[in-house]
Parts: structure tokens; sequence; C-alpha cells
């Protein structure tokens, strides 16, 4: 039986994380994997932190990814990486978008937004920091952020052996379909 | 093929292959996609929204008792505005098979309470079954109806956040047709006057008494003998945190059919194994259960009685082992939910936020968001619809103590057809002075934009009729003078009609009319507020004085730092409340 692989997808209510997972999932799923995916969500105002935490094996059964067990955790907002870190297998890794949104308290001056954070996070584990809205901005859409991370995800992961296209092609509306390509492909080549 | 599918979709799957022909549900996290994926099987399963839960259910008994198989659906604290009929219809039985979905959000991901609603199931004597993922869920909903008929009881369908939110992968069926006999009247069983409600209340014994034997030896419990020296049993979600802790370490009683409990079947289980652990979350249900068959267990003394459990919890109460994690001494900064950018209730709330010696009763919705910095101007929040009543008792409370203290209680309107519309009876019948604030922002907002009985659409899609709320309130008999509609996006308009009805001695009534931004705007939305999404506001950098004024409003699309205030243009939608409280005119509205 093969050992079953823990991701977390984590970020900020907007920033596309549901899309980048579903890709993820139907994915893994062509490829015969049993997966569970879990996301918790029931507010409808954005900007609060988010999570999908995807399964897959040979045999899932708890949809969670527990403390010190994620194989990879792709942050979708610095913070947020550093908020998740006690779910990273030692060892594991971190994929970083060197991004920030500022949240409420730091906005009303009541905290002060953590400097450092990639720095500080590169000295005790492997870290791929990048600034993904600025690769989706060059192929013209900031939005396609979600999906440059999905390719570094699924590098960092070792997926090769999925048609990643075809699934970009199965769940994205037709007119993004080529930007959703090129953004994945750019995420993967990091 | 198998298709991934959240539990949720899973139970609307099965209601369908189950022959389910009616639902009903009043929205409610984690409850609500189940009805949202009732529409797509059309015809042959009518659903509607209701607009509170003990609506839903009475509708769904109508329809069982007309021979149909139906169902209700809800989220935990649902089942208590839902509890008189349930009550009552587990004595007279059903006629169509009859589910009651009720979800329990162990851990409050987003609710006021946690309340463990197996023991409902006890205490009102409904069957119940507990899947532990999405195939359960689509399983056990299919064959939920034909038990109910089976043994001629409700069933109580008890699911749990995680359960509900997990995707995981489903071996979908055919759907299972059931008969609709021709009605006759069974006067006996369906009229519970006491004569009637005595013999019934008799007969349900013998009805559970069946039911037990049956779960003594069904499909919905199942025993997975491994290792003999641990036994666990365990239901819903749980059971998946104990085969991840235990593995083949252990042997397992993985219970479906929790009421009535299968006493027979864990007296066998229990005989076969050493020692004895319950894995459950919240109550002690299946413990206290185990413990009056006279079997010795753990459960409660190492697993804690609230919060959700996961697997870490599991491992570290029975097996004393932790993982190892990163640690870091850096701090973050929480990320609280707040309105959105251009939310209609923020006007609102920042004129209420610069009146002093108010009381103001709140009540749930996204509007109770008002309570949160910079804002802080709602008092209490404790279940649907009672802002109203609330605001009432205190206001006749002040009066007869002799304080001035003027109560403003704040509503949504989905909130207030749920059950604000009694409470407003109350306050009106009984001389309050309290004035409600109705927020009509068009939509059913928190859980996720549901149609509700003002916004002129059904669930399935249909036009329909919208209450008149002024007519309603004025029928209630709240004074016409009384009754103010303004847009809560202009301050002047509701400072105008705040400085009108606060000094009032009667009930009084405003209604804030402007949609949500978030929701999906209809052709009367577009027609009725035709600026919407048309503006945006910036800063002009030069005018700006950095005095932070703007915000106080608390919209999350003005960014500030030491240095300055900016809007953001992805998120700002132009609502103008930060323009109109900048005291240097340094904010524009411009097209977008
Ligand atoms: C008895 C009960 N049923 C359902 C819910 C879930 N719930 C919380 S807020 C809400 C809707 C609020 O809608 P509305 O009053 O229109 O306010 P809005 O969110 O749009 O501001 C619902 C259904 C609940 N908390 N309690
Ligand atoms: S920035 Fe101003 S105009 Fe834009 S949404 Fe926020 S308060 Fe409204
Ligand atoms: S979802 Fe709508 S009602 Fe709720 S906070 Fe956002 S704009 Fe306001
Ligand atoms: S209120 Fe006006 S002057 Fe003050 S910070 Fe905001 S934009 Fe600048």
């Amino acid at each position: 039986m093969s050992e079953v692989k823990n991701i977390l997808l984590v970020g900020v209510g907007g920033q596309g994380t549901i899309l980048a997972s579903k890709i993820l999932t139907s994915g893994l799923i062509k490829a015969g994997y049993d997966v569970k995916m879990s996301e918790i969500h029931g507010m409808s105002q954005r900007g609060g932190s988010v999570s999908t935490q995807v399964r897959y094996g040979d045999k899932v059964y708890s949809p969670i990814v527990g403390k010190g067990s994620a194989d990879v955790i792709v942050a979708f907002e610095e913070m947020e990486a550093l908020r998740w870190l006690d779910h990273l297998k030692i060892g594991g890794k971190m994929v970083i978008n060197d991004y920030r949104i500022q949240p409420v308290p730091v906005n009303l001056g009541a905290a002060e937004y953590p400097e450092g954070i990639i720095e500080h996070l590169k000295e005790k584990c492997e870290v791929l920091s990048f600034k993904a809205a600025e690769v989706a901005t060059e192929l013209g859409n900031p939005k396609a952020m979600n999906i440059v991370l999905l390719g570094a995800l699924v590098k960092a992961m070792g997926l090769d052996e999925i048609d990643w296209d075809a699934e970009i092609e199965a769940n994205v509306k037709a007119k993004f379909i080529d930007l959703n390509k090129k953004a994945f492909h750019a995420g993967y080549s990091l | 093929m198998k298709v991934i599918m959240s539990g949720n979709e899973a139970t609307a799957r099965g209601a369908w292959e189950g022959g389910a022909r009616f639902a009903s549900a009043y929205p409610g996290t984690p409850s609500t996609e189940i009805l949202e994926n009732m529409p797509q099987y059309g015809a042959e399963c009518y659903s509607e929204w209701a607009p509170n839960e003990k609506v839903a259910t009475e509708a769904a008994i109508g329809a069982s008792i007309a021979g149909v198989r139906s169902f209700c659906a809800m989220k935990h604290v649902g089942m208590n505005v839902a509890a008189d009929p349930i009550y009552t219809f587990a004595y007279t039985g059903v006629t169509g098979g009859f589910v009651m979905v009720v979800a329990d959000d162990p851990g409050q991901h987003s609710s006021q309470n946690e309340q463990d609603n197996r023991n409902q199931a006890k205490a009102a004597r409904l069957l119940m079954l507990e899947p532990s993922d999405s195939q359960e869920s689509k399983d056990f909903m299919k064959k939920a109806f034909a038990l109910s008929e089976r043994f001629d009881m409700p069933v109580l369908f008890h699911v749990t956040t995680r359960t509900c939110h997990s995707k995981g992968l489903v071996e979908l069926g055919d759907r299972e047709e059931a008969e609709v006999p021709d009605y006759e009247p069974k006067i006996r069983k369906y009229v519970t006057a006491p004569a009637n409600a005595k013999v019934l209340r008799a007969t349900l014994e013998d009805r559970i008494a069946a039911a037990r034997e049956f779960s003594n030896d069904c499909e919905f419990n199942r025993v997975e003998m491994f290792d003999t020296k641990i036994g666990v049993i365990t239901s819903g979600i749980s059971y998946q945190y104990a085969k991840e802790t235990f593995g083949e370490n252990a042997s397992y009683l993985k219970l479906g059919l929790t009421f009535p409990m299968p006493d027979k079947l864990i007296k066998d289980f229990c005989s076969k194994v050493d020692k004895v652990y319950i894995v459950e979350e919240m109550d002690p249900y299946i413990e206290e259960f185990v413990k009056t068959l006279g079997i010795e267990c753990t459960g409660k003394d190492v697993i804690p009685r609230f919060d959700e459990l996961n697997t870490d919890i599991v491992r570290k109460a029975f097996l004393g082992v932790e993982p190892e994690t990163y640690t870091t001494d850096m701090k973050t900064v929480v990320r609280p939910p707040a309105l959105c950018a251009g939310c209609p209730h923020r006007g609102l709330f920042y004129a209420l936020s610069k009146r002093k010696g108010i009381m103001i009763t709140g009540d749930i919705g996204c509007y109770t968001l008002g309570m949160a910095a910079p804002l802080n101007a709602l008092h209490s929040c404790i279940c649907m619809g009672a802002s109203i009543s609330q605001g009432h008792g205190a206001s006749i409370a002040f009066r007869d103590a002799g304080k001035d203290t003027k109560v403003v209680s704040v509503i949504g309107d989905s909130t207030f057809f749920h059950t604000g519309v009694n409470s407003l009876m109350d306050a009106v019948y009984n001389s309050g002075s309290n004035l409600s604030i109705i927020l009509d922002n068009r939509i059913t907002g928190m859980t996720g934009h549901q149609q509700n009985p003002g916004t002129g659409y059904t669930l399935m899609g249909k036009e329909a009729p919208e209450v008149d709320i002024p007519a309603l309130c004025k029928a209630i008999g709240v004074k016409e003078d009384n009754i103010i509609t303004v847009n809560p996006n202009h301050l002047d308009e509701v400072n105008a009609a705040l400085d009108k009805l606060l000094p009032k001695d009667e009930p009084c009534v405003l209604i804030t009319r402007w949609p949500c931004v978030l929701k999906k705007f209809s052709q009367q939305d577009i027609d009725e507020f035709p600026t919407l999404h048309k503006t945006q506001c910036v800063i002009d950098q030069d005018k700006c004085k950095n005095c932070k004024m703007c915000v106080k409003t608390g919209c999350p699309a003005l960014i500030s730092t030491k240095e300055k205030v900016v809007i953001d243009k992805t998120s700002c939608n132009g609502c103008t409340v930060c323009k109109q409280v900048c005291p240097f005119k340094a904010i524009e509205e411009v097209t977008r």
C-alpha cells in the first residue's frame, strides 16, 4: 500500500484556492488515486483565512491533514504560510507566493504585519518562494496567480504522469484556458 | 464510474436515488448545499426554501402524510426551531418515507453554539443514521426512506461539518421510484388528540423495539475484526480518525444506525475484545449507552467533550503520541471576517456607531459583523429572530426601571421572515418602544445568497410574489408614520430617519433597502438600483490628510499604512460611505 500524501493549499478568501484544488483533485482521480478533500466554508464574506486539504493514496480515511503531516504546503499569501507551518511534515516543502494581503487589525493599526516571514521560514524548512502575481500579470492577468502556484505544486509533488493541460481544459472557462495553461507551465518551470 | 462529491452533494443525490419527491429546507451552514443541489433533479423531486426550519419540517411532513417520500434539511440549531413538529410526528409515524437531515457543527466553524443532536434523536425517538463519508451519505440517504416506511418512524439523518464539506469518491446508482398511494384519511394515526396520542405513544415503543432488533443485524452497523486487544466503537466521521489511529491494531464496531442502539451487537462485539474504546465527537452518546449495558469502556475520560475531533487528537488521547512539527516564535495576525467592501450594512452601522446611549440588540446574519471593530455597533446575538423580541423585553425593562436607554433592534430580511415577524407582533401588541431596523439586502447573505420570500424568486428559479415588508409591518399594527425605508449607503438619509424615529415612544420600523454586493443581480435589481457596480471611489492623494476617518468605516477596500490610505481598485464597490465621512473631501467617485 502506498503511503497517503498530504497537500495543503492555504490563502485568503477570494484568491482562487478552490479552483486550484479542483483541478488538482480531478487530476489525481484520473490517475487512479483515492482522494479526499476538505474545505470548510460557511460565511460569504471574503478576506478570511481559507484552507483546502487534499489527501491521496490507495485508500484515504480522514479528510483532514494533521499537524506535521503535509508533504507540501502551498501558501497563496505570506502570513498564511507562517500560520500553517506546524502542519508541514519534517522535511516537507513550502511553496510560498511572495504576496501580502493586509488583515483588518493591521489596517486599523491594532497589529503589525510580521516582517521577514519568507527569510524566517527559509531558515527552518525547504521553501520555494516567488511572486506569482507578477508571473501571472506578465502572462496577461494577475488572477491566474492561483494556477501559477498549482504548477509549482505539481512540480514539487512530482505528479508528472498526469495530463494537466487536459484537466485545465475540463475545469476552466473556455476563454481562460490558454492563459491558465501558460500560467501552469510558468509555475511548473520555476 | 466514481465521481467526487461533497457529503452534501451526495446526500442530495441519495435523496433523488431513494425516490424523494419533496424537499424543503431553510439554509444554514453546513447543510445549505443539500437543497442547493436538488433543483438539478428537476421535476422528479420538487424542492423549496421555507422561511424557517419548523415550516420546512411541517411541509415535508405534509408530503409524507400525502404518501410521498419527503425530506427536510437544516443546520443543528434549526432542529430546535423544528422540534415541535418532529417530537409529535415521531408518534404518528409516516406514510411516505420521511427524513430530517440535521447537520451538526462540532468546533463551531460557523455557528453560535455546538450541540450534539444525536441526543435529540433519542429524546424524540427518531430512527438515526450517521454516515461517515460521501459514499455513505449517498447510500444511507437512499435507503433512509424505505427504512422510515418499514418501521413507521421518521429518520434523523445526522451529519457534521466534516462529512458535509469534505469530498470523496462516490459510486452512483439509479433512482428507485416509490408508488404514491391514493389518499385515505387516517384520523387515528394523524390527529394527535390526547386519546389518540396516548395510543400512539405506546405503539411507538413497539416500533422502537422492532427497530432495535433490526439494528442488531443490519447493513448500517458493521464489525471489522483485526487485532482483538482493542475494540473501537465509533460512528460518523470519527470512524475515519479511529481507522487512521489504530489501523489493523484494533477491531471496530462501526455504527451507522444509532437510534435505537444495537444492544446485542455491542455486547457481542465487546465480548470478543480485551478493551473497549469509544471514539465519538461531542457528547458521550454511544459511551453512555455502552455503560448502561454494564460494559467498561474508555471514551470521554480521554477525548474532549467539545470541539471537532481529528486524527491528531484521537492519537494523542489513546496512544499518547504527538506529531513532530516545525515551531516558530513569530506571531501571525488573525484575519477576522469583515463586512464586504460596499456592503449595504456598513452605512447603517456607521450611523448607529455614532449614537450614544442606545442598546443595540442584534440577530444572526452578515450584519452580526456590525459588532466588530471599528464599528462596535451590535450588542447581542442569541438566535434567529431574537433581536426584536429581546429589544422589546429590554425596552419595557428600561422603561419600568426609569431608565431612558433607547433600544434599537437590527435584523436581516431573511431572519425577519424566519422568526422576526412574531417578535414584531409582540412588540406592537404589548406597546413596546424599540426601533426595529430591517436590513433588506434583497437576499439571504450569510449562507451564500439564497432566495427568500422577499426576493421575488424560488429555489427552483421561478418568479414568486414578494413579501411587502412595509405593508406587513403596517398590518401588524406599526403606524404608517413610524415606518421609513432608506438607502443605507446614504448616511444623511439614515441619520434623518434615526433622528425622526429614535425619540418616539412607540414601535417603529426602519427598513434599509439595498442589495448585497455579492448577490447575483436579477433584472429587477438592475432596474431598481441602477447605480449598482457602476462607480468606484478613489482618494486624491494631494487632498488627503491621512486622518484615517475613512478607515473607521471598516471597509476592507481601504488599505491603510502609516504613510497613507489607498483604495484597492479590485475590491471597491463604490458605496461612497468613505467619501461621505472624509472631512477633507479627498475622496471622489469615478465611473468604473
Ligand atoms: C435557526 C437557524 N437557522 C439557520 C441559521 C443559519 N443562518 C445564519 S445567518 C442566516 C441568514 C441571514 O440572512 P439575512 O437575515 O437576510 O441577513 P444577511 O446575512 O443577508 O445580512 C442563516 C440562514 C441559524 N444561525 N439559525
Ligand atoms: S472604498 Fe469606499 S466606496 Fe469603496 S466600497 Fe469601501 S467604503 Fe465603499
Ligand atoms: S455577503 Fe453581502 S450582506 Fe454579507 S457582508 Fe458581503 S455584501 Fe454584506
Ligand atoms: S478620511 Fe479623507 S483625508 Fe482622511 S485619510 Fe481618508 S481620504 Fe484621507
